[in-house]
């Protein structure tokens, strides 16, 4: 066991024991929290310098079924880090002493969580994998279902524990194939000729379902919005920076180990990507719910990675190493880049919920004015999830977009145009993310306020400041110098598909240096924008008149732009995919009573797909509980007809007939 | 010997037809005790020699199916203060009517099965399936708690003929924990009679739905 496998295996168990002095300590105290976050912090420090080691090229040989490279490094960082930044934000915002019941049951469990991602990460044998896989899908729900008092909370865990243990019996089923290829449970790269296409395949698919459950994939993603709006708001930047990116982990491995994949795998990842991106942004659009949108988002960014995915395995199918390259580094720096950003959305949105107390968009407004700080830490989470220069999102959907667009430069694929096609949806993901996240800020933390909950918000505290500010901080630090990240970032490449050339080629394939420069240009410009923007303020100060003030006597700020009317353009587009459930009042008469308006849009697998066919299939088998009357004589006789017609099945009865009607 | 031995079952299965058809319990506990009693000798007259140990079981359970589980029976009864099942799921005369053709089954399927040469003279194989099925239609149409104790006492009996054929291969050891079985579980089930008949004022088992969920 090396030095950097060792440092991991520590950090994993401080984070596993992290938990349990504050079992020990009295329910009101805050040294349980203390204690706890000391630890993780410790972890976390321990970890990421383990990983550091094994990104820097450093590759263990396999210990006792665990092993530490480059790939699996470079998943193990943002488990440390937001595993660490999470809990010193819960320090302020899940106080013990204001949730003495449910707090330390939280905190033990976060470390539970974080051990098993750990453990899953270093993983070399099938069974050690599905022992850590296991402990986190186990410990996520009831981190997710933290405060179980509240039903919507409750029948959200259920649906995320339905959907993890759907994806663990596919992986089982993985895992027995991959024994049945290879004879043992090592994770070791297979040959050509261990496996047919059709075993293969079928391993294939059983990882996109296991996996694709857990990342979020667009039909298997109907746990995701619920379980994240739902979850306090660490757990939700948790889940969403860190254990839906396990399920992409387990991806990568998992096609890194299977030997030449058929184009058709590269073309099936690309278009779930499409339609995930796709449709996770839009039906952002379409929520009303602060969480349950940053939640819709995480299935776009899955979308995002897992066409990065796609591309490289479209790479690996026909031969050309710098798709591969270029995907899976997308892919890979994508991962990292979603963590950081959403992991600071997911925070600041908390910051706002601890605020005010709702997650109701349309109830927010004017909190920029109040809480300065998590608005500008908001905005550049929003900006970096878009896309746009010059923050770290940009960085890695250049990389697909090259990607992609080298694949249009070789028509003589058969799948160039679905490869060459998914470039301009990614641009529309982009576009349409944009929207979506002027319509969020522009309604919680611009114009007025628009019910009395806002006007007590309070900026966030100081530890929940230093949370988010390390998160802008990498953010910027990724979109400026992506080319630091470029050689930690080309050993995990390397890592997750054997055999393609690594180091320089990446360089040479993405224009890092340019890149540096044009947003360092950019963030200079922006500089001195808001700079003159601010001096032109102060010259001449704004007057604040009320909303739509032309005329009407008693103007209120409810009549201000909502979220759902700034976004009622493209719902009324997208109307034929979101079916939203509009409860209209009608108006009539010269003084017409007062009445409402409310429109909801129900989550297309989830509440139009699963829960009416679940509802079927109950009614069907309800009709076989009149069999269950709980008396005795009523089991009896079903075990004797049974028996009895059983004794029936093995009567001969020819013989018998034969002995009867011969003569 | 085979002729003494079909009389003994005759008369086995003569003594179910009477269980079904009486609806007075202590008419129905005697009539199984002496089934018991006659199942008891029974292997004495398979075997052709008598052993020492093959003595012992017998003894055995004619003391267990004639003797103590009777007695324990005739207890439940006093102390629950009944004498008859008065409303069985289906009539007396119903039940013993399909006694008589689950005998007549059992009878045609025994004939069909590819039996032992030994085996195919006695009516062994028939009467321990009438046996066993006639248990199961005590068990289904009784609902006093005592009868469908003498139910399963019936049903085990039927059982215990079916363990006559392998009478040479059976070890004791097997042999005495059936009989062990049989009384801790008659004697486990008479303490619950009386504790439905303090709960539920009744012996009917269908009071018993009210504890599902």
């Amino acid at each position: 066991m090396t030095f950097s496998l060792a440092l991991v295996v520590g950090a994993i168990a401080l984070a596993g024991c992290s938990g349990l002095p504050g079992l020990f300590c009295p329910r009101p105290g805050r040294w349980g929290q203390k204690a706890a976050t000391w630890l993780v912090v410790l972890a976390a420090v321990a970890g990421i310098g383990g990983a550091a080691v094994a990104l820097a090229g450093e590759t263990t040989a396999t210990w006792h079924g665990i092993a530490l490279d480059a790939l699996s490094a470079w998943f193990l960082v943002p488990v440390f880090l937001l595993g660490a930044l999470g809990s010193v934000y819960g320090e302020s915002y899940w106080p013990q002493a204001s949730h003495p019941v449910n707090g330390r049951r939280l905190r033990l469990f976060w470390g539970w969580l974080m051990a098993g991602m750990g453990l899953l990460l270093i993983a070399r044998h099938g069974v050690v994998f599905l022992v850590g896989w296991e402990t986190m899908a186990l410990t996520a729900f009831f981190v997710i279902a933290t405060e179980d008092e509240q039903a919507t909370v409750r029948s959200s865990a259920w649906a995320y524990l339905v959907a993890t243990h759907l994806g663990t019996l596919s992986l089982f089923s993985l895992f027995a194939l991959l024994r049945k290829a290879t004879g043992s449970f090592a994770l070791r790269p297979l040959t050509v000729d261990e496996a047919g296409i059709g075993l293969l395949t079928a391993m294939f698919l059983l990882a996109l379902v296991g996996f694709g459950l857990k990342a979020g994939i667009m039909p298997l993603h109907f746990w995701l919005p619920g379980a994240h709006a739902n979850a306090p708001s660490h757990v939700s930047a948790f889940l969403s920076g860190v254990l839906i990116k396990m399920g992409v982990y387990g991806l990568v491995r998992i096609l890194g180990l299977l030997p030449a994949p058929p184009v058709a795998w590269g073309v099936l990842l690309l278009a779930a990507g499409v339609a995930s991106a796709l449709g996770g942004v839009l039906f952002a659009i379409a929520q009303h719910d602060l969480k349950r949108l940053l939640a819709y988002h995480s299935v776009e960014n899955i979308g995002i990675i897992v066409m990065g995915l796609g591309l490289a395995v479209l790479g690996r199918a026909t031969g050309h190493p710098d798709w591969v390259l270029l995907g899976l580094a997308g892919c890979l720096l994508h991962v990292w880049n979603h963590s950081l950003f959403k992991g600071l959305l997911f925070l600041a949105a908390g910051a706002v919920v601890h605020a005010t107390g709702t997650r109701e968009i349309d109830a927010l407004g004017g909190l920029g004015r109040r809480m300065p700080w998590t608005a500008a830490f908001f905005a550049t989470g929003a900006v970096a999830i878009c896309g746009l220069p010059p923050l770290n999102g940009f960085v890695s959907e250049l990389l697909i977009y090259l990607g992609l667009l080298r694949t249009a430069t070789v028509p003589a694929t058969p799948v160039w145009p679905l490869a060459a096609l998914s470039a301009p949806a990614l641009a529309m993901v982009g576009a349409l993310a944009v929207a979506c996240f002027v319509k969020v800020f522009g309604a919680v933390f611009l114009g007025l306020g628009r019910t009395p909950v806002t006007e007590q918000a309070h900026e966030a505290a100081p530890d929940m400041r230093g949370a988010m500010a390390v998160l802008a901080a990498f953010c910027l630090l990724i979109g400026l110098a992506p080319g630091w990240i470029a050689p930690l970032l080309s050993q995990a490449c390397a890592c997750a598909s054997p055999g393609t050339q690594t180091g320089t080629a990446l360089a040479s394939l993405a224009p890092f240096a340019w890149l540096s420069a044009a947003n360092g240009a950019l963030l200079i410009l922006l500089g001195i924008g808001v700079a003159v923007s601010l001096r032109l303020l102060r010259r001449h100060p704004v007057r604040r008149p009320g909303t739509w003030d032309c005329g009407y006597a008693q103007p209120t700020a409810r009549i201000q732009y909502t979220a759902s009317s700034f976004a009622q353009f493209l719902s009324s587009i997208f109307g034929w995919l979101f079916r939203a459930h509009v409860d209209r009042p009608r108006v009539t008469g010269a003084f017409p009573a007062a009445s409402r308006f409310a429109s909801h849009v129900p989550d297309l697998v989830l509440d139009r797909c699963l829960l009416p066919m679940a509802r079927t299939v109950e009614r069907w088998l309800g009709t076989f509980r009149r069999l269950q009357q709980g008396l005795a004589q009523s089991y009896l006789l079903y075990i004797l007809v049974a028996v009895l017609a059983m004794l029936v099945c093995t009567m001969p009865l020819g013989e018998i007939i034969k002995r009867w009607f011969c003569r | 010997m085979t002729s003494l031995l079909d009389s003994m079952l005759v008369m086995v299965l003569v003594l179910n037809l009477f269980a079904l058809g009486s609806s007075r319990l202590r008419a129905v506990i005697q009539v199984v005790a002496l089934q018991g009693a006659l199942l008891g000798v029974m292997p004495l007259v398979v075997h052709q020699h008598i052993s020492p140990a093959a003595a012992g079981v017998s003894l055995a359970t004619v003391l267990l199916k004639a003797i103590v589980i009777p007695t324990m029976l005739m207890r439940a009864l006093r102390e629950a203060q009944i004498k008859r099942e008065v409303e069985p799921l289906i009539g007396l005369l119903p039940s013993m009517i399909l006694g008589a053709a689950a005998t007549g089954f059992a009878m045609v399927f025994a004939s069909g099965l590819p039996l032992a040469d030994e085996h195919t003279a006695a009516l062994l194989v028939p009467a321990s399936l009438a046996t066993v099925l006639v248990g199961f239609i005590l068990l289904i149409t009784r609902t006093k708690a005592i009868s469908q104790v003498i139910g399963y006492l019936v049903l085990e009996n039927g059982i215990f003929l079916f363990g006559m054929l392998l009478v040479e291969a059976m070890p004791l050891v097997v042999e005495m924990g059936v009989l062990l079985d049989l009384f801790v579980g008659v004697f486990v089930i008479c303490i619950i009679v009386n504790h439905i008949n303090r709960a539920f004022a009744s012996l009917d088992t269908r009071r018993l739905a009210e504890l599902k969920e």
